[in-house]
Parts: structure tokens; sequence; C-alpha cells
């Protein structure tokens, strides 16, 4: 999937940028852990943003399958409210950080579950089609986007409600700590987090996110070898 | 054949050697410094090996491995031939990293072992540099550490993978102000280029532009503001890049 097939409803912009996201920002999803924060291997909590990128292949529409690998029984679903970045964003204060926003996109980062933070293989986070994105709007449209309601749903039932809210680092303060090492350009997205208990989804089985003000997300989860596969072969 | 992208008098050119320096598509030859060199391919996702020297892990205590330790970068870290690159002035240890860089020209997924070379379309120089202060224990390496901008340069030439015999065995070095710090040679991948093909390949689908960081030997030293860093492969290229410190980014 090409990321700059994904229109993204405002002009001029597309997602045609890198996409990244942040791990254990929702404050409950880190108290969750409890004492193992400090215990090996981590050894600490951490101090700066615990960042992930989704690459290029992981990029899909709405309405896209995503295949499970192999022995792979579920996939954690994992709702969040996308930053679409407007313009280049590097050394953002959090009080300038709105400027860099063009809008907003529901985006469900999905992940083979894993229960280990320290190093997990990419190929955990990396799936192609893992990361379906849309819809988006206008960051005028959404008054408060720390204050959104988020709904997760799995074949029609409603099984994860949560909200934006109660982050470790609001979207500002996440921008402007990002931007500090890392210059984010247009079409970039940085992701404000998954919230703690989410909600894993099996093969044959749909999925859809609402986040209010932006929008409902659907897509479907499918069995190894039943997205219709194209090998591409070399032609040199 | 050596191709590279450089900005020359207001357009970005494609060049190649020229024993001048280099000649652009348009015929101007120019000096080697006379141009702003740029990451010579258009770079898609950046897939970087950590630990894929045995040396090397055995430098940085580590043990066997399940599987190879991949990490993602994004395209902002990337920087060209003769750059700079920035050390905060809290660093105490930041390390250049001598890496043979594949690129992948032909797309694929599931691609076999005895497949895997059809899928590269050449090489290049990667420095692909580290702050260990900035490690932490969460999906390590994380971010500050690897992931900064202007951390991965790239270059100077993309050479084409026909002029390359495989297997790719390839003496890399690094010399610091002119003084060797770092060698080895690929051949000592842990994980060769055809095995990291196919690994990668096995849950994500690669696409042209799409470059695997090869990983670096033995031998990274603290190099400070005012370092020249040069990172060389026999037969990729001659790749340097100048630390500065905070003031040359305002800060």
């Amino acid at each position: 999937m090409l990321a700059n097939q994904v229109g993204c409803g405002f002009a001029p912009y597309r997602l045609s940028g890198t996409v990244y996201g942040v791990l254990l920002n929702h404050a409950p999803a880190l108290a969750a852990l409890g004492d193992a924060v400090n215990a090996a291997p981590y050894k600490a909590a951490p101090k700066a943003p615990v960042l992930y990128v989704k690459p290029r292949n992981t990029l899909a529409l709405p309405g896209s399958s995503c295949e499970l690998p192999a022995g792979v029984d579920a996939l954690q679903i994992g709702a969040n409210l996308g930053m679409v970045i407007g313009r280049t964003a590097c050394r953002v204060s959090a009080q300038d950080a709105a400027a860099c926003v063009a809008g907003y996109v529901v985006v469900n980062d999905l992940s083979v579950p894993h229960e280990s933070f320290y190093r997990p293989s990419v190929r955990l986070k990396a799936l192609d089609g893992s990361c379906v994105i849309g819809p988006a709007v206008a960051k005028e449209r959404v008054r408060d986007p720390a204050a959104q309601e988020v709904r997760v749903f799995v074949d029609g039932a409603l099984v994860q409600r949560t909200d934006t809210a109660d982050r470790l680092r609001s979207w500002a303060k996440l921008l402007a700590e990002v931007t500090d090492f890392m210059t984010l350009s247009p079409g970039d997205i940085l992701l404000l987090g998954t919230s703690h208990g989410a909600p894993s989804a099996r093969a044959g089985q749909r999925v859809a996110i609402e986040i209010e003000g932006v929008g409902r997300l659907e897509h479907t989860l499918v069995a190894t070898g039943a997205a219709h596969d194209h090998p591409m072969e070399p032609h040199a | 054949m050596k191709r590279a992208r450089v900005a020359y008098s207001g357009a970005i050119h494609d060049a190649t050697p020229h024993k001048q320096g280099l000649q652009l598509a348009d015929g101007r030859v120019v000096a080697e410094d006379a141009v702003v060199w740029l990451a010579p391919f258009d770079v898609g996702t950046i897939i970087a090996l950590g630990l894929n020297y045995a040396d090397h892990a055995k430098e940085l205590s580590f043990g066997k491995q399940e599987e190879p330790l991949v990490f993602l970068k994004g395209p902002g870290a990337v920087i060209g031939h003769r750059g700079q690159t920035r050390r905060p002035k809290d660093a105490t240890f930041m390390h250049y990293e001598c890496e043979l860089a594949v690129v992948i020209g032909a797309p694929g997924k599931h691609i076999a072992k005895a497949d895997a070379m059809r899928h590269v379309a050449g090489y290049t120089v990667a420095n692909d540099y580290a702050i260990r202060d900035y490690l932490e224990n969460w999906y390590r390496p994380n971010a500050r550490v690897k992931n900064r901008d202007g951390g991965t340069v790239l270059g100077p030439w993309f050479v084409d993978a026909a002029d390359i015999a495989a297997p790719v065995h390839l003496n890399l070095r690094t010399l610091v102000n002119g003084k060797q710090t770092q060698s080895g040679n690929t051949r000592d991948l842990v994980h060769d280029i055809p095995s990291l093909i196919e690994y990668v390949s096995g849950f994500m689908t690669l696409n042209p532009g799409d470059v695997i960081l090869t990983g670096t030997p033995e031998g990274v030293v603290n190099v400070n503001a005012g370092d020249e860093v040069v990172t060389e492969i026999e037969g990729i290229g001659r790749l340097v890049n100048t630390i500065v410190d905070d003031t040359a980014f305002g800060r």
C-alpha cells in the first residue's frame, strides 16, 4: 500500500510521511507495570518518550485487511489519535506545537501482543498493513484533542471505551520533546499512544475505531495466506 | 557504476566520479567540495542491525542472539557526505558506526536466501551515530540514541550491485582525524546479506529504496566537536562527516 494513496481529507496534506508511535504514554498503562519498571531489564521508568516507527509497508487504508502472521492468534488493537504534521516541526515548544499540526486522524496501530518492552522484535510492530490510517479531519474540527472519547468495536461489539486524556505527555508536550532531536515533516504522523487495556482481535474479525470529533475507521483481520498475495518478482 | 546526488548551482543533479572531482549529468565538472552532497538514492524504510558483528557484540557484552536485532529509523536522520552531525553538550559517549548499507531495488516478501541478492540494487557507506548517554531500556535502542537528526550519514556514492562480487566480503574502517580507530570485514557479519533479506522480508514487504544498515564491527570510540570522521568501505566509498557542537545549531 503506497502511503501517498491515503487521502487525508484536507488540502494540501496527504499521508505520505513517516508514522511514529509512542509506547506507554497513557498514564494508566505505565502505572499498570507497577514496580516492574524499576526491575530488570528496565531498571528505571522511561525518561524520554518511547518511540517506534511504523514503516511504509505497514500503512493501509480503511477497509483493508491485515494478515496475521503464521502462528499468531490475535493482534492487539492500538486505537490512536494521530497528529498529522502540517509544517516542518523542529525544536517546537509546547506553546507553538499547534501551529505545526494540520489535523487529526484515526489510526489503528496493530501489533503482535508482546509482554516485554525491552527489545521486542521489530516483526511484532512492522507487519504489512498493520498501521491502518483514516479518516482525518482538519485541526479546527477538534476542539480539545485531549478530551475525545475513543471506542473500539470487534464484530460490532464494544470492547474498549477510553479517551485521549490522561497522557503522560500531552500532544503538545510530546511534539515538543520529540522534535527536540527528531524533525517531523509535513505528512508525518505522531501517534498520541494506545490506552491501557488494548483489546485484541482474531482473523476473520472486523475492527472499528471511533474517535469523537474525528471519525470512524473500519478494517478486517484475515488469516495467514488469506490476503490475496501478488508476489512481485524482480525484473532486473 | 558509481552515482551521487548533489546540489550545485541552484539545482539537484546526478553525478559520477571524475578525476577532478565529479561530473554532473549535464556535463559540468566540479570539485568535490564545490557541491552539497545528498544521500545518493531516495531513502525508503531504514532497517538497521544491532550487534551484527561478533566482535562488536562482545565489546558491548551481548550473548548469542535468537534472531537478528533489527530496529527502524526515520528518514529525518539522513544526511549526505561532508555533512555535520551535532554532538549535544551533555553527551559523554557519542560514537560513529561504519556500516555497509544495502539498498533494495526490487520489491519482495518472503524472499528466499537463494534469491535475495537479486533484490539488491546496490550499496553505499553508512555512518550511523549513537549517543550512549541517552540509552534507556525501553524499545532499545531507543530513538534518542539512534534516531536523531543528522545521525545517519549516507554516501558519497551509490554503487551498483553488479559492480560488487557476491558474497560481499569488503574491508571497512573508520578514521577519526586521520587515525584508524575501527576496522573489520563484512565477511564477519553474524547474519549475512542474504540472511538479513530473508529474515526481514519474512514479516515485511521490502520496497525499492529500503536500505539495510548491516551493523558495525568493534572499535567504536567517543568523538568530539571538531572531529573529522571518515568511514570507508573498500570499493564502495569514503564518507566524510564532521562533528559540531550545539552552537552550530544555535543551541
